[in-house]
């Protein structure tokens, strides 16, 4: 071990490229996975945020948000099944804006609720927002009023709260008639009357899957009643997104894998004699090989660190509409990721360490 | 107690549908402060019985007993650990790890060994001492004369205080003056400390440094 340690120390050339490949590969990973992050915490933040357990749709939305109408006599029916504890309505307008006074449009998903969102106070009074914080990044500020949709419906925005953007939209979180309000201007076709909304968020006091069952029989089928584990994996495009990624990620794993792997496999090539005197010397070929991982993992680790902060360099310069978040847990899941592909990729060399003769040092 | 008894060794090799000898039926006595040189054409058989001498090969048949230990019969592990701590190795090529100073390329055979403390370093710093080398200790392979790494290459050699140093070609690649003090260095080394010696060599303009000389020819050997 010490061996190994001695030559990255004093040869740290020697592991250049092997060391400049993985730092790219560590970046990939990086971003590959703050993108699939920024995606997906984008668009789920509502859903994550319910302190419910249960969405219930209208049956024929198939399970979109945009799509489901429950209005006031079918709410009642699911407050009224066994194992409901409390149903929240929530209702999503996609609206355009504009910052009183100022020029340019933004994008928003205007949020009407009634409670129970994690980190979100009780609805403001009418005409008032609690904005996305990631509407800060797009201009708005506190204090502003945003215009929204075609009747230009006036918000001002009273406070900010975290995470509760869907599908990429900052959320603007308002009482009901507001948002419906909006929901009219936005989408004339789709206004709904008053008490109705597109979904219920069900606090449950029993188990939640039976729960659902039960909502959805109550309401002989009127109703889809998900698990928001499940609502989230509805939404558009989300488990596309997280299969894709996942999938390019899985791979850049092998790649690494394949470049420890190989580089070290040429280096045991290149020192087979060396070996082979080391082991006539007395190594045994666990030492020999316990080296090789050695290296594999402190070259792995210099990859990381290094491809870390370039990582955060380039993030400073992704423009803001690339929904890039670089979480810790990422970072951690990358950093004990290539580890362990260090380890796999470096034993590759293990059978042909233990082949190397030690008789070989003679003649 | 001798340093090394081969009895009746035998080393064949399979070639295909063939059997090549390599060592055949070799009997062999060494005093434990005997230098035997060991001469004799390329392909004579010198190597194996080095080899097995050694314990980087094992017989075929026989016996071979280094200091008291039956070697023959070891497996690839405690072999490993009686290369470590009886036997010195001095290759023809010398073989130093090219990365390690002179004075790492010694404590590598205690490292190894897993006894890489103040003792070791002091044996160290004696040996290179005593090889003239004090102030090349800190240089790397590269920095140093032929000379100074088969010097290095004799301080490794006789770290682990072995019962049996084992030399292979240790002037071939040398010109003559530097190959007869590099037998000088390694003869006046091995016996101020009373240990024996093998010294295979094809020169043999160099075996009066050894007491004693035996020729291998086809894998017998011939007194």
């Amino acid at each position: 071990m010490r061996i190994a340690a001695r030559e990255l120390l004093r040869r740290p050339g020697r592991f250049a490229i092997a060391g400049s490949a993985l730092t790219l590969l560590v970046i990939l990973l990086l971003l590959l996975g703050g993108l699939l992050d920024g995606l997906y915490l984008g668009s789920t933040g509502l859903y994550r945020q319910q302190e419910s357990e249960l969405v219930t749709y209208s049956a024929t939305s198939r399970d979109s948000l945009l799509r489901s109408r429950i209005d006031a006599d079918l709410r009642a029916v699911v407050d009224a099944t066994d194992g409901v504890a409390a149903t929240h309505g929530v209702g999503i307008a996609l609206a355009g804006y504009r910052i009183e006074g100022e020029e340019g449009m933004g994008d928003a998903a205007v949020i009407g609720y009634e409670g129970a969102i994690s980190g979100v106070p009780a609805p403001p009074p009418p005409g008032e927002a609690y904005a996305d914080r990631r509407l800060a990044a797009a201009g708005v500020s506190l204090g502003d009023t945003l215009l929204l949709g075609p009747e230009r419906v006036p918000l001002t925005v009273v406070g900010w709260v975290d995470d509760v953007a869907y599908l990429l939209q900052g959320g603007l979180l308002v009482e009901p008639d507001t948002w419906r309000r909006v929901l009219a201007s936005a989408r004339p076709d789709a206004a709904l009357a008053p008490g109705a909304f597109q979904v219920l968020a069900v606090a449950t006091d029993g188990d939640p899957a039976a729960v659902a069952a039960a909502i959805d029989a109550a309401t002989g089928g009127a109703t889809s009643t998900l698990t928001v584990d499940a609502a989230i994996a509805a939404l558009p495009g989300v488990t596309e997104q997280a299969t894709t990624f996942t999938q390019i990620i899985t791979v850049t794993f092998v790649v690494a894998g394949l470049v420890v792997a190989l580089f070290f496999a040429f280096v045991t090539v290149e020192r087979t004699a060396l070996y082979g005197v080391l082991k006539a010397i007395g190594a045994s070929s666990g030492q020999i090989f316990a080296g090789l991982v050695l290296q594999a993992l402190v070259v792995t680790a210099g990859a990381v660190v290094l491809g870390g902060l370039l990582t955060l360099g380039v993030a400073q310069i992704v423009p803001p509409g690339i929904p890039l978040l670089l979480e810790p847990a990422r970072a951690g899941f990358v950093a004990a990721g290539m580890l362990v592909t260090a380890v796999a990729g470096g034993s590759v060399t293990l059978r042909r360490v233990i082949r190397i003769d030690p008789a070989s040092a003679i003649g | 107690m001798p340093a090394l008894e081969m009895t009746d060794v035998r080393k064949t090799y399979r070639s295909g549908d063939s059997e090549v000898v390599a060592l055949d039926h070799a009997s062999l006595t060494l005093g434990d402060d005997e230098i035997l040189a060991l001469v004799g054409p390329s392909g004579s058989g010198k190597t194996t019985l080095l080899s097995i001498a050694g314990g980087l090969l094992t017989p075929t048949e026989g016996s071979v007993v280094v200091g008291g230990e039956e070697i023959s019969a070891l497996d690839a592990k405690r072999l490993t650990r009686f290369r470590r701590e009886r036997v010195g190795f001095v290759f023809q090529a010398v073989n130093l790890v090219p990365f390690l100073t002179a004075r790492e390329n010694l404590l590598v055979v205690a490292e190894l060994g897993r006894r890489d403390g103040r003792a070791a370093r002091r044996r160290a710093d004696a040996l290179l001492d005593e090889l003239g080398l004090s102030d090349r200790a800190g240089s790397l392979p590269a920095q140093l004369s032929g000379g100074e790494r088969q010097r290095v290459a004799i301080g490794r050699a006789l770290m682990n205080e072995p019962a049996l140093v084992l030399v292979d070609e240790p002037t071939s690649a040398l010109d003559t003056k530097l190959g007869e003090q590099v037998m000088e260095l390694i003869t006046s080394e091995v016996k101020s400390r009373s240990t024996a010696a093998i010294i295979v060599t094809h020169d043999t303009r160099m075996t009066h440094y050894a007491d004693r000389t035996i020729e291998i020819t086809d894998g017998v050997l011939v007194a």
